[in-house]
């Protein structure tokens, strides 16, 4: 089944330098591995490419059922130094949750 | 004397933070400690700026209009209050405290942890850690602020200051360092230093472990959000802390709140870095107890970074900022054709430039905007220049879209501001002296505890 990620999972963004974090987290554990398995680094590198132009890292945090993604913008796209009008990259988060994969073993 | 639990609160995550909330937490909280980190990345550049230029103090504005509310309230219940909006100038921030207390007739006794500015200190010519260019290559240099850890903040808790404050001290080392002071932590024992460290990370944004910047509509619902209570955790000799906020208020604590905030800002899990240990954030244990109540224990530390991360700022150049308005139904198309026309209008004029309308792809790029256009649309153009007369052209070509431009364009505001790029370095541990100085009215009999 397809499954936005909005409707299974909150996010947050935050800010180090010209490195955007996103954290997703599912309302409902159950869903953890599922979106282990669909929501990869490369698919939120290319969900998010309009403004992430470097790599995407993602870290695994199964103690709380947590996925982080570590996306690098470019240089010159630094809080004080962005041209943008989200300079943090704040909004990024609602952005992935917009983000539509294909889940093969969803949680019942 | 080794205490049996400690009850430690944040009444700031920012330097723009509510100033309220605070007072509620100190009065209702039964707090020790309560600090109020104050700091951005930037934050210390901007203040080093404000310095440099006479435009206002090296320290945080808001911190008179923050501690004014907040000594009274301090003096009464005996809770001590750690802050880094000493920023650019803790001596200056200790001194006006000092001042205020005076004036306020409470007598409360004020330390600066100084040490941290490091501008003598790093060779302008070596690589910035973000993209191995020389540190000055990026502009010129404004302030090298070393993120200083929980050992420089011990002895000044060692000292009868009730309120301290410091410079660039990492966000964590805040929380970190009254509780390694009140349980007796050593600083080998690392797997304490990272629980301290989690439990400071977790608070460090106040309002944002408690459900601020976390609600919206369904699951993700607050209860009563405009007056959402600031977080405080108590916390055991063994560093497991039970996380809550100041009873009878607006917002929310449980699982979802405190994952959000934990994995908030991680570049990796399992070394979550400071000055004072790496602590793997992965071997963290999240427990939801209800009513507001969520039991985090069991993190794991390995030794701190040899370095200390230095935040450098330097001067990038000007920006210039514009908007203006358009309604009807083809004000998107309106929009657009203003935004080329300042685009070819600026065409060789503002290096760096951009445009975005407001409501369709300022924010997400437009893969989501694709349906019928809104009834309003409003074009931002955003330039950065090497000085303030570039960046103002931006401001005049939007403005001249009145007369210039596509029809019905209103409301135009723009601002010109100098911007100050943030690189980092790192300088050896060994180089930085940090020290405490007290101020205060001497001839008071302080209240301690």
């Amino acid at each position: 089944m397809r499954v936005r990620l909005y409707d299974v999972a909150h996010s947050r963004s935050g800010d180090k330098g010209n490195l955007t974090t996103l954290s997703l987290i599912p309302y409902d554990p159950a869903w953890y591995p599922a979106l282990c398995a669909s929501v990869t680094a490369e698919a939120v590198a290319e969900h998010l490419s309009w403004r992430v132009t470097g790599e995407v890292v993602r870290h695994r945090m199964d103690n709380v059922g947590a996925l982080v993604f570590v996306c690098r913008r470019a240089d010159e796209d630094t809080v004080t130094t962005s041209l943008y009008l989200d300079a943090h990259g704040k909004s990024l988060s609602s952005a992935l949750l917009e983000l539509c994969v294909q889940v093969e073993h969803p949680a019942d | 004397m080794t205490a049996t639990r400690m009850r430690i609160g944040c009444g700031a995550g920012f330097a723009g933070d509510r100033v309220t909330p605070a007072v509620d937490l100190i009065e209702r909280g039964g707090l020790d400690v309560v600090v109020l980190e104050c700091l951005g990345e930037r934050t210390v550049a901007l203040a080093q700026a404000r310095r440099l230029t006479g435009t206002g103090p090296g320290y945080d504005p808001l911190l008179a209009r923050r501690m004014k509310a907040l000594l009274g309230p301090l003096h009464r219940h005996g809770t001590r209050l750690v802050t880094n909006a000493g920023s650019a100038d803790p001596l200056g921030a200790a001194r006006m405290v000092a001042g205020l207390t005076r004036a306020a007739g409470v007598p409360l006794r004020v330390a600066a942890v100084l040490g941290d500015d490091v501008t003598d200190l790093i060779d302008p010519a070596s690589p910035a850690w973000e993209d191995g260019r020389p540190l000055e290559a990026h502009g010129e240099i404004v302030s090298a602020g070393a993120y200083i850890g929980a050992d420089a903040l011990l002895p000044a808790l060692e000292t009868d200051a009730q309120v301290i404050l410091t410079g660039r001290m990492a966000d964590p080392s805040l929380f970190l360092g009254p509780l390694m002071h009140a349980f007796g932590w050593a600083d080998t024992d690392l797997d304490l230093l990272a629980r301290g460290t989690v439990v400071g990370h977790l608070l460090e944004c106040a309002g944002q472990v408690s459900g601020g910047y976390f609600a919206g509509p369904g699951p993700t619902s607050v209860p009563r959000l405009a007056d959402l209570g600031y977080p405080l955790a108590e916390v055991d000799p063994d560093g497991g802390a039970v996380l809550t906020k100041t009873p009878g208020t607006g917002g929310r604590v449980d699982r979802h709140t405190v994952v959000e905030q934990l994995t908030y800002e991680v570049i990796d899990p399992r070394a979550y870095l400071t000055p004072d240990v790496a602590a793997d954030l992965t071997t963290v244990g999240v427990h939801d107890l209800g009513g507001d109540r969520v039991r985090v224990s069991g993190a794991r530390g390995r030794p701190r970074p040899a370095e200390l991360k230095v935040s450098v700022g330097y001067r990038a150049g000007f920006r210039g900022e514009a908007e203006i308005g358009y309604a009807g139904r083809d004000a998107r198309a309106r929009a657009r054709l203003a935004a080329e026309v300042v685009r070819e209008r600026l065409s060789g004029v503002v290096p760096r430039l951009r445009a975005d309308l407001i409501g369709v792809d300022a924010l997400y790029g437009g893969p989501v905007s694709d349906g019928e256009g809104p009834y309003e649309c409003r074009l931002r153009v955003a330039g950065i220049g090497p000085d303030r007369e570039t960046a103002e052209a931006v401001a005049e070509e939007v403005g001249a879209l009145y007369t210039c431009g596509p029809a019905g364009g209103g409301g135009v505001r723009s601002s010109v501001t100098e911007v100050i790029g943030v690189v980092s370095t790192g300088v050896p541990r060994e180089a930085v002296t940090t020290r405490v100085e007290v101020v205060g009215d001497e001839g008071r009999d302080v209240g301690t505890r």
